[in-house]
C-alpha cells in the first residue's frame, strides 16, 4: 500500500490500473479528460498492459467497449455530460447484451446553455438504461469503486454494465490523500473475467441478436433480475473487500447519524461531506439531524431508505437534477420507496447545484430549517421560496 | 482549519503550488488532512485563476471554495487589489510577489520573480511563493515541501525548485520571526 496525493480522476485511473482491463476505449471530455490521459500514460509507460484505443467519438468509445467485451475481455471507458448523452444509444446495447463494461462518468451539466461545470443531470436522466449507477463521495471511494465495480458487474448473477459517477470538478479535480493498494491484493480480490457470453470460435453461437415479441419480454425481465441481483453481490464484494483492503463500505446507502434522527437529508455524491458537517453542527444545537447518502441509484435502495426514514418526522432530498415538468428524479424514486413501505412521512425536494452553482453551508442549514416545518414541496435553492408542485 | 488562497494566471503554476502545499502537509503523517483544488472551469493561458488549499488536523469534508483565508498568495501583482484584505481572517497575511511596497503590515511583499530568474532562469514563481509561505506558516517546513516536490513533480524539476524554496525561506524567515 502506498499513500498518494491524488485527484478523483487520478485516483480512479489508479484503481483501473489495478483492475487491469485488457481494452480501454475512450474519448476525452472535460471534466473527465485526466482519467483518460493518465490511463494512456500508464499504457505508454507499460505499467498497465492494455489495448488503449483512441476513438473519434463517445458513440464509438462505447461501441468499441461493447465489441471488446463481446470477445470476453475486461473493458473500460469514461465520459461525461454530452458525451454520455451521445452514448445513450449504445448504453442499452451494453446492458441488453449483458456486457459488464465499467464506465466512469464525470457528472457535468447538459446543454443548453452550454456549461462544463458539475451537476448530475447527465447520469440521472439515464437511470432507465439498465446500468448499475454508483455515486462516489471522495477520491478514496472512487479508487475503491474502480476495483469493486468489476467484481460486481462481472459476477455471473449480475452481468450488467456499471457506471461509476464522480462529481465533475468537486471530485474529479480535487486532490486529497488516497491509499493505493498493492496489485497483489487486487489480484486476490478480483479474479479474471470469465464468461460464456462471448464470441468463441471453438463454440460458435449467435450473440447480440434480434428477439421478437414472444421472447423479448423475457430478456427484459432477466435484465431486471440481473441488476436486482447486484444488491446481494455488492454486499458480498464489500464483505470480501473490507478485511483485504481495510476499508468498509455499507452497501447501497451510507447513513450518517440517522439512528435517532428526526430530520433526514437524503443526497448523493460529494456534497455529502458538507451535509454531514452541517448535521453535526445542528446536533450540537440540539436538533436531531441525519444524512443519508445514496451510494447507488440502480439498483435502488428502496428497503434501506424506508427502514432508515421510518421514524423520521420529515425527509429532504437534495439533488443536482430536475426532471423538467415534474421534480427531481431522485425525489421521485425516494417517494416511491416511502410509499411502498406505507410511510406517510412528509418529503421535501431541494434542487441545487445546477450548472455548477455552489451549494453553501447556509443552503444546507436552510434545507434543515425548511425540513423542520415538514411541508411536502419542491424548492429550487436560492430561486424559488414558495412550493412548486 | 488553515485556508490558503492562491492567485495567479493560467500557466504560472498557482494550482501546482496549491497541490504541493496540500501534499507537503498531508505527507507529514496520520492526522494531517488536506484538500487542494483549482477554480473550476475552462483552462486558458494568461487568464486569472485561483487555487485553494485547505489544511486541517481533522478530515476535511467541505469541497466549497474558500471565503475567508489565513493566507492569500499572489504570484502576479497585476491581480492584486487591497480589497482582498477584507477576505483575510484575523491575523491573516497576504504574500505578494512585487517590487512595490505597502504600509499595511498584513501585506508581505517579496520579489519572487528575481529569485526565480536568478536560480531557475525562468520567471516562474509558484514554488518560490511556496517557500515564502513556509517562512510564515510553521506547520509546513522547507523539508516537508521538498518531500512533496519529489512526490508531485517530475525529477528534472526537483533541484531548481528545492533551491528556490530554500532561497525564498531564507530571504523571509528573519523578517517573519521579527
Amino acid at each position: 500500500m502506498s499513500r498518494e496525493f491524488l485527484s478523483g480522476n487520478e485516483a480512479f485511473a489508479y484503481g483501473i490500473r489495478l483492475a487491469a482491463p485488457q481494452v480501454i476505449s475512450a474519448y476525452p471530455i472535460t471534466p473527465q479528460t485526466i482519467v483518460v490521459e493518465r490511463l494512456s500514460e500508464m499504457v505508454e509507460d507499460k505499467s498497465l498492459k492494455s489495448e488503449f484505443i483512441h476513438v473519434e467519438s463517445e458513440h464509438s468509445a462505447l461501441s468499441c467497449a461493447i465489441g471488446a467485451s463481446a470477445t470476453g475481455v475486461r473493458t473500460f471507458t469514461a465520459t461525461s455530460s454530452q458525451g454520455l448523452l451521445y452514448m445513450a444509444e449504445c448504453l442499452v446495447y451494453a446492458s441488453g447484451g449483458r456486457y459488464p463494461i465499467v464506465m466512469m462518468n464525470a457528472n457535468r451539466s447538459t446543454a443548453l446553455p452550454w456549461n462544463i461545470y458539475g451537476d448530475q443531470r447527465d447520469s440521472l436522466s439515464l437511470l432507465d438504461c439498465g446500468w448499475i449507477q454508483a455515486y462516489a463521495k471522495d477520491a478514496q471511494e472512487s479508487l475503491d469503486l474502480a476495483i469493486l465495480s468489476y467484481y460486481i458487474a462481472e459476477h455471473p448473477k449480475v452481468s450488467t454494465p456499471f457506471m461509476v459517477n464522480l462529481d465533475g470538478f468537486h471530485l474529479t479535480h480535487t486532490y486529497e490523500m488516497v491509499e493505493v493498494p498493492e496489485s497483489e491484493l487486487v489480484k486476490n480480490f478480483l479474479s479474471d473475467y470469465n464468461t460464456d457470453n462471448k464470441i468463441d470460435f471453438e463454440n460458435p453461437k449467435n450473440i447480440a441478436f434480434s428477439a421478437g415479441p414472444e421472447h423479448n419480454f423475457a430478456f427484459k425481465y432477466k435484465e431486471h433480475i440481473g441488476i436486482l441481483n447486484a444488491k446481494e453481490i455488492i454486499s458480498e464484494a464489500e464483505q470480501k473487500f473490507a478485511p483485504l483492503f481495510g476499508r468498509e463500505y455499507s452497501g447501497l446507502v451510507e447513513a450518517y447519524r440517522c439512528d435517532d434522527a428526526e430530520y433526514i437529508l437524503i443526497t448523493l455524491g460529494s456534497i455529502f461531506g458538507l451535509c454531514s458537517d452541517v448535521a453535526d453542527e445542528l446536533r450540537n444545537e440540539g436538533v436531531k439531524t441525519g444524512v443519508l447518502r445514496l451510494r447507488y441509484m440502480r439498483p435502488f435502495p428502496n428497503k434501506e431508505i424506508a427502514d432508515i426514514a421510518r421514524n423520521a418526522k420529515a425527509v429532504a432530498v437534495l439533488e443536482k437534477d430536475i426532471s423538467f415538468g415534474n421534480e427531481g428524479s431522485v425525489y421521485t424514486n425516494v417517494n416511491s420507496a416511502l410509499q411502498k413501505a406505507g410511510l406517510s412521512v412528509p418529503s421535501l425536494n431541494f434542487i441545487g447545484g445546477l450548472g455548477g452553482r455552489d451549494i453553501s453551508e447556509e443552503d444546507i442549514r436552510e434545507i434543515f430549517n425548511k425540513l423542520s416545518q415538514g411541508k411536502t414541496a419542491v424548492h429550487f435553492i436560492g430561486i424559488e421560496e414558495g412550493a412548486i408542485i | 482549519m488553515i485556508e490558503v488562497l492562491w492567485h495567479g494566471r493560467g500557466g504560472q503554476g498557482a494550482f501546482t503550488a496549491a497541490r504541493i502545499l496540500g501534499a507537503a502537509y498531508s505527507f507529514k503523517g496520520e492526522g494531517f488532512f488536506a484538500l487542494a483544488f483549482p477554480s473550476f472551469g475552462p483552462e486558458r493561458r494568461g487568464a486569472p485563476i485561483r487555487a485553494f488549499t485547505k489544511l486541517s488536523n481533522k478530515p476535511l469534508h467541505s469541497r466549497s471554495e474558500i471565503k475567508k483565508s489565513d493566507y492569500i498568495i499572489y504570484l502576479d501583482d497585476t491581480l492584486f487589489s487591497q480589497d482582498s484584505l477584507n477576505t483575510l481572517k484575523e491575523n491573516g497575511k497576504i504574500i505578494l510577489n512585487t517590487t512595490a511596497t505597502y504600509e499595511d503590515t498584513r501585506i508581505i511583499t517579496f520579489d519572487a520573480t528575481k529569485i526565480a530568474s536568478e536560480i531557475l532562469g525562468l520567471r516562474v514563481t509558484n514554488t518560490v511563493m511556496l517557500g515564502a509561505l513556509s517562512a510564515f506558516f510553521d506547520q509546513v517546513s522547507v523539508k516537508d515541501i521538498e518531500f512533496a516536490i519529489e512526490k508531485a513533480m517530475p525529477q528534472k524539476l526537483w533541484k531548481g525548485n528545492k533551491a528556490v524554496i530554500t532561497a525564498a525561506y531564507n530571504a523571509l524567515a528573519k523578517g517573519a520571526a521579527a
